[in-house]
């Protein structure tokens, strides 16, 4: 029954509806964060704000964002969480995040250390058990270094982490650092990020020289092997000629992080988490990053083909193209089936910080039209394009973590034709054009959604699916709109590539075609005229 | 024996505020609000949702650094406005969290300040539960609102010839099954906290935003007008029993009985709710009972002797054990992240009667439990999703019961209580053994 479902002219008036079931004060904040796209007032969004207590928000914390996002994929440490057992517990292994070890066998993924800070460690401090912890760390598991990461408590009570780190590394003979990233710390998981790159761009990026050098040796930032992701597109990159020296952080090792500044080319996936430490690797190591997208069809066929670009390699080129050539073949028929399947289904998308934006190129690949996207924890940037970096201005909120400057490393030289790559490379290289750029006229796009706008939302517009998280996952499902979870993708994917479109739609198809949903009426209520079941 | 290490290495224990997230889960058209850092009210959604596969909505007061260095007044009261306003809750818990717990926030005087400014909202009960996250584990904010709603909100009054039951931590097929158990004996009966409905909602044709179901409010105002109440907790302190408040304010009967999982807690149950009726056991369950002695009789034969790890929250873990011991398996490990000296106690005397009596470990982590499961040699393990490390490092089969379980689906359905549940545990024990025996084998002989 999709052509009684709402046009895309009705929704102004549904973000007016939005709106004014807030009270008043409530209501103006969020019309500021709740957009339509070419409507009145331009496509300008607010983000990265101030999260409105009591409104049942699917953000996290600063935590969240450094220790789970962005440190916690690094296989052959050992995260330390500081703090009473709860933030180390919930950040266990949720975001499902894969690694293998390597050769020295050393993957902490699966364990969970913390000091369980007590009663007694907030009156009285808690570095010597910090301290103890830390060799007992050293002792039992060995790992290639170890990371603290802070919780609420420790910055309140002022542990110094940053000095016990020092000593433990003294001590203990291996690279010890910490991370400040206090829960309480910003508005969302974002600045934990921001945390978390800084303290790798201080304590551990450029501390290691790779043993040779190839040509073609890049990283792959902002891609945490959720799902298996990352090795759905190393193989590929490696048919092509390309050496991965290091990701950052899916799977990766410290020791490559280390090693990172000596790659030719950062390729960005997730703009929002690791966009601070490709700009840092560009001011120190002039090593310039491009923006790649390895969800759907066509963008891993567009990243392929702008790495070969930026590199200017014949062969490099042709493989590019002999590998593209020979997966399109191979996944074709299995698409189009796909295409003809989910053509014209409607799909919100609301992810964290970049997801959201990557997903809909593979949406609208496989038919579908996107009517809503946003996310979490984005700032305007991630929005709006990377020109707005410069009119957004630092509120107290951003202030929290300092951005760190350096000055660039004797010998480092970027390309002798990058500007005229940045031209070739459209808006790709150094620059980010944001969601907004890609979204149709009149598609709805609201930051920061929360459960009550969910609800509202799909109450009007009706959408075959819904792509979110697990925190409202089952708002959706209880509403009979089937989801699929696209952080950590219902225990499946993995999604990037080729390979993983096919999975993405055949999860999509799982969800808008099972036969469960026709049972949803049951049998003793009368077919009302004209709604859905 | 209890845990020397300074750090903890894949805990058996999560903190506090969960408690009573999950306790106030149970009580009718109620929310929680945690007071601190939003990354609380995040991650405790998804550890609950994942469980239950059920929306779990809870409210945060969203502190910044702002709030944690001038105090969290003005968002806790701003974060109150705004879920009311949105969700309409009738009762309000405003858990703490290690943040607020160590600025030090008066949660009691601002809600009373908050209520002055807006007596619109004094029609919400408001309930302030300390859960500083730094001390005790989850199952002490458990016990924590339950004690606290009573403490605020139970009247005393004529005896009204009704039943109070504190179930403490159980699935919502558990808190079902005890419904049906205290009508068929036809018993009125008060369930607190009741999460039958709230964490395993059906699909129908209207969305509540808060799930329907849960403890009413107008039972836990007559709980001090009871006749008596039966209490599942053997282990808490006296100050986090539900019974022995109501007992020492209104005089109401206390029972304090074991969780009733397996034949002989089950027995105690249905003993004591025989007394308190002063009639039979219904025929229907000494139908169930005597079906679970089949099935126990059954079982034997490929359950005597197999050796049981079994871990989780300190009062599932004593009344477990007594499940083992009756059906013949040998409890080699009883480990919980929490537990006191009454856990230990209680499990010394369950199994006192073993030849070798297993290592009761409390306030463990699974890097202890691991050393004395493979100091002890185990076939078998029991509990919540997190043993899952172990289990695949040394090759035994998990049988997931408790909490959380985040890597199957059906936790909410599974049944521990009573006879029924002892059948449905004994079932599953049985085949997960027998189909390891079945897969070591190789040359695929499966008839038994």
């Amino acid at each position: 029954m999709s052509d009684q479902k709402p046009e895309a002219a009705d929704l102004g008036g549904l973000k007016d509806r939005i709106v004014e079931a807030y009270p008043e004060k409530v209501g103006k904040n969020r019309a500021k964060h709740i957009l339509v796209k070419d409507g009145n007032g331009g496509n300008k969004i607010d983000a990265n704000a101030k999260t409105i207590p009591g409104i049942i928000t699917t953000r996290g914390c600063a935590f969240a964002g450094c220790k789970g996002v962005v440190l916690g994929p690094i296989k052959d440490v050992v995260n330390l969480v500081h703090g009473p057992v709860g933030c180390s517990y919930y950040s266990w292994l949720t975001r499902r995040n894969f690694a293998k070890a390597d050769d020295n066998g050393k993957n902490f993924l699966q364990y969970c250390v913390t000091t369980d800070m007590q009663e007694g460690d907030i009156v009285f401090g808690g570095e010597k058990r910090l301290m103890q912890a830390l060799r007992e760390v050293k002792e039992a598991l060995d790992p290639e270094a170890i990371v603290i990461s802070a919780t609420c408590p420790v910055g309140l009570i002022g542990d110094d982490i940053s000095t016990v780190a020092k000593e433990a590394e003294a001590e203990l003979g291996i690279k010890v650092f910490s991370a400040n990233c206090e829960g309480y710390k910003g508005v969302s998981q974002s600045v934990g990020h921001h945390i978390a790159c800084n303290a790798l761009m201080e304590n551990v990026v450029g501390t290691e020289e790779p043993e040779d050098a190839t040509p073609f040796d890049i990283n792959i930032f902002g891609e945490y092997n959720i799902g298996g992701d990352l090795w759905n597109i190393r193989p590929l990159l490696e048919r092509i000629g390309y050496r991965i020296l290091s990701t950052y952080t899916g799977d990766a090792s410290i020791h490559d992080i280390a090693k990172a500044p000596r790659a030719k080319l950062n390729v960005l996936m997730c703009h929002r988490s690791i966009n601070y430490a490709t700009q840092m690797f560009w001011e120190k190591y002039a090593l310039p990053w491009l923006k790649v997208n390895y969800i759907g069809v066509a963008e891993t066929a567009r990243s392929l083909r702008e790495m070969a670009e930026f590199f200017d390699d014949q062969t490099l080129t042709e493989n590019t193209e002999k590998v593209i050539a020979a997966e399109m073949e191979r996944i074709t028929p299995a698409l189009e089936r796909y295409q003809e399947r989910l053509d014209g289904k409607r799909i919100m998308l609301f992810v964290g910080g970049s997801r959201s934006h990557h997903f809909q190129h593979l949406s609208e690949e496989l038919g579908m039209n996107v009517v809503m996207a946003g996310y979490e924890f984005a700032h305007r940037d991630d929005y709006e394009g990377r020109q707005v970096l410069a009119d957004m201005k630092e509120t107290a909120i951003s202030r929290v973590v300092p951005d760190l400057h350096y000055e660039r490393e004797s010998g480092c030289e970027p390309p002798a034709d990058l500007e005229q790559k940045k031209d070739e490379l459209g808006g790709h290289l150094l620059d980010y054009e944001g969601m907004i750029a890609h979204m149709k006229k009149g598609a709805l796009i609201v930051d920061d959604l929360n459960h009550f706008e969910t609800e509202a939302i799909i109450r009007e517009l009706q959408p075959d699916v819904f792509c979110s998280g697990i925190k409202d996952k089952y708002v959706v499902e209880k509403m009979g709109v089937p989801s699929r979870q696209l952080h950590s993708y219902d225990y499946s994917g993995p999604y990037t590539g080729f390979d993983g479109a096919l999975i993405f739609a055949k999860d999509i198809d799982m969800a808008v075609s099972t036969p469960t949903i026709k049972y949803m009426k049951p049998p003793w209520r009368k077919k009302e005229s004209g709604s859905d079941a | 024996m209890a845990n020397s290490h300074a750090s903890t290495t894949n805990p058996c224990k999560m903190c506090r505020p969960l408690g009573a997230c999950l306790a106030f889960s149970g009580v009718e058209n109620s929310m929680v609000l945690l007071h601190g850092s939003q990354g609380c009210s995040t991650y405790m959604r998804r550890y609950i949702s994942g469980h239950y596969n059920e929306p779990v909505d809870i409210a945060s007061s969203s502190l910044s650094e702002q709030g944690a260095i001038y105090g969290g007044e003005a968002n806790l009261k701003q974060g109150i406005r705004n879920v009311v306003a949105k969700y309409s809750p009738s009762v309000l818990c405003v858990a703490t969290t290690c943040l607020t717990e160590t600025i030090g926030d008066n949660v009691k005087m601002i809600i009373d300040d908050l209520l002055e400014e807006e007596p619109g909202l004094r029609d919400v009960k408001i309930i302030p539960v300390s859960t500083p996250s730094y001390s005790g584990s989850h199952t002490d904010g458990f016990y924590d609102s339950c004690v606290a709603i009573l403490d605020r909100f139970a009247r005393g009054g004529e005896d009204n010839g009704a039943v109070n039951l504190f179930p403490g931590f159980l699935s919502p097929a558990d808190i079902r099954y005890l419904r049906e158990v205290m009508d068929d004996c036809q018993v009125e009966s008060m369930i607190l906290p009741d999460c039958s409905g709230t964490l395993d909602a059906g699909i129908g044709d209207t969305f509540y935003r808060i799930p329907r179901g849960g403890t009413r409010f107008e039972d836990i105002e007559r709980a001090g007008s009871s006749s008596c109440s039966i209490e599942f907790n053997l282990a808490g302190d006296a100050n986090q029993s539900s019974a022995r408040l109501l007992d020492d304010r209104f005089g109401v009967r206390g029972y304090r009985l074991p969780l009733p999982i397996g034949i002989r807690n089950s027995d105690l149950l249905f003993n004591t709710l025989s007394e308190v009726t002063a009639g039979p056991t219904p025929q229907k369950y000494q139908d169930e009972r005597s079906r679970l002695l089949d099935a126990m009789v059954d079982a034997h034969k490929y359950l005597f002797g197999q050796r049981a790890v079994i871990y989780g929250d300190a009062e599932f873990v004593i009344a477990m054990t007594s499940f083992l011991v009756d059906a013949g398996i040998f409890p080699v490990v009883c480990a919980s992240g929490g537990g006191n000296a009454r856990y230990v106690a209680e499990i010394e005397t369950i199994t006192g009667s073993l030849d070798t009596p297993p290592a009761i470990l409390r306030e463990a982590d699974f890097d202890d439990i691991y050393d004395h499961t493979l100091a002890a040699g185990a076939d078998l393990l029991i509990g919540n999703s997190k043993g899952n490390h172990i289990a695949r490092r040394i090759n035994v089969p998990l049988v997931r019961v408790g909490y959380p379980i985040h890597d199957r689906i059906g936790a909410q359905r599974i049944l521990h209580t009573g006879y029924r549940g002892a059948m449905n545990l004994l079932d599953i024990l049985t085949n997960t053994i027998i189909a390891r025996k079945q897969d070591d084998l190789g040359y695929g002989y499966s008839y038994m």
